[in-house]
């Protein structure tokens, strides 16, 4: 007995937006991670190199977001696929919108906390790249900036675990292969 | 009329004021000073907050110049407890046993550009240490501002935890801006 598996529409996205897609997808998740673990770190030399990879990481999500926002401007995805609700259609359309929006937020608001806290960001700890501080030191900036880069954070988790959830019932539930258009590797037809 | 001894006091006491009169206090609270360490490539700048000093500087005899600065090892801020906590530890300031660091500078010589350069040694957790400090003097109201950057090997005073080698460069320079009211 075999599975009927989603059928697979011609239109896919580009491969550079899949590879933008997926590691931006790998990096924010993994600097979520690391950034809640690293903040309740007693101050040792590893909570300062994770501090630092955690600011790479980042600023490897805002070069990368701008370079999607660029392509996705040129390359325009995939048609929705047809017998989907109005709203739904709506609603996903608002969440991308919303998920390109803090791509770069939640990284632009990390490099703002670290220069209001005086700490420039030193691109792999290389001098040739350390970044210009977006604003000067400042104490009170800083603890807002803090709150914001959090606040931005937690509003990024919730939309991408919804994000998630919506790819996982289009694949298990309406099994319409909207998943197969993002997913890096093309599915055979395998006929029934 | 007043007793000898008292009259030959003022005396004295006028005249080696009048001689000692280029001698002045730096007004802290017009000056800076600040050092700069580099961690995981980031250089990081920090206040001492709490420092005094004095400079006899007279501008025709730069060569006879001589300044005193006292630190309080204690008082640098880097912002944020915890690493302030661990820069008092033995390891590092040890501000428990060393609370201070003096600078004594003797003779400033005069460079082409018509900054200075400074001598002195520095005195820092029990160690001694040589150190010539690029100094350029600028006439201000009221004063002068000697004001330059000098870098200097933590290591040298044995400063800094081993455990931390990777993560803080040894080199830090050291930030000054030092005003010293004009003699009335
Ligand atoms: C996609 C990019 C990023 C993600 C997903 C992310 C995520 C996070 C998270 C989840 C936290 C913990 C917040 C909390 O305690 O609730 C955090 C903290 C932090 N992030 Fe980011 N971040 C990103 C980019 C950046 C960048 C680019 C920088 C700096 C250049 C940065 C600097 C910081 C700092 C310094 C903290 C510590 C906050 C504190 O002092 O408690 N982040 N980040």
């Amino acid at each position: 007995m075999t599975m009927p598996s989603p059928p697979v529409p011609a239109d896919r996205y580009t491969t550079t937006a899949i590879a933008l897609h997926w590691l931006i997808a790998l990096l924010i998740v993994g600097g979520f991670v690391v950034g809640l673990y690293m903040t309740g770190l007693k101050l040792s030399p590893d909570k300062l190199k994770l501090y630092s990879w955690h600011k790479w990481s980042g600023m490897t999500v805002l070069a990368l977001a701008v370079l999607r926002l660029v392509w996705r401007g040129r390359h325009p995805p995939p048609p929705p696929l047809p017998g989907q609700p109005r709203w739904q259609l709506q609603a996903a359309h608002a969440a991308h919108l919303a998920l390109y929006g803090l791509i770069v937020a939640v990284p632009m608001s990390g490099w703002l906390y670290s220069s209001a806290s005086g700490y420039p960001v030193v691109y792999f700890g290389i001098k040739a790249l350390q970044l210009p501080d977006l604003v000067d030191k400042n104490k009170e900036l800083a603890a807002l900036l803090k709150e914001v880069h959090e606040w931005l954070n937690w509003t990024m988790a919730a939309l991408v675990t919804m994000h998630a959830a919506a790819a996982v019932k289009h694949q298990l539930i309406d099994r319409d292969g909207t998943l197969a258009r993002m997913l890096p590797w093309r599915h055979r037809h395998r006929s029934a | 009329m007043k007793p000898i001894p008292a009259v030959l006091a003022s005396v004295l006491l006028g005249a080696s004021s009048g001689l000692l009169a280029a001698e002045r206090a730096i007004d802290t609270s017009r000056s800076t000073l600040s050092a700069v360490f580099t961690q995981m490539g980031v250089p990081v700048e920090a206040p001492f907050k709490r420092f005094s000093g004095r400079v006899d500087h007279d501008p025709a005899k730069p060569a006879d110049a001589k300044a005193t600065l006292d630190i309080d090892t204690a008082s640098f801020d880097i912002g944020d407890d915890d690493y302030n906590a661990e820069v008092r530890k033995p390891e590092w300031f040890d501000s428990a046993h060393y609370p201070k660091a003096t600078f004594t500078a003797t003779g400033l010589k005069p460079a082409a550009d018509g900054s200075f350069e400074a001598t002195g040694t520095l005195v820092l957790k029990g160690r001694k240490a040589e150190l010539k400090a690029p100094v350029t003097v600028k006439a201000e109201a009221g004063g002068s501002r000697y004001s330059g950057v000098v870098t200097m090997s933590r290591k040298a005073f044995g400063i800094g935890d081993p455990a931390w080698d990777g993560t803080v460069e040894d080199p830090v320079k050291i930030k000054f801006q030092l005003f010293v009211p004009a003699a009335r």
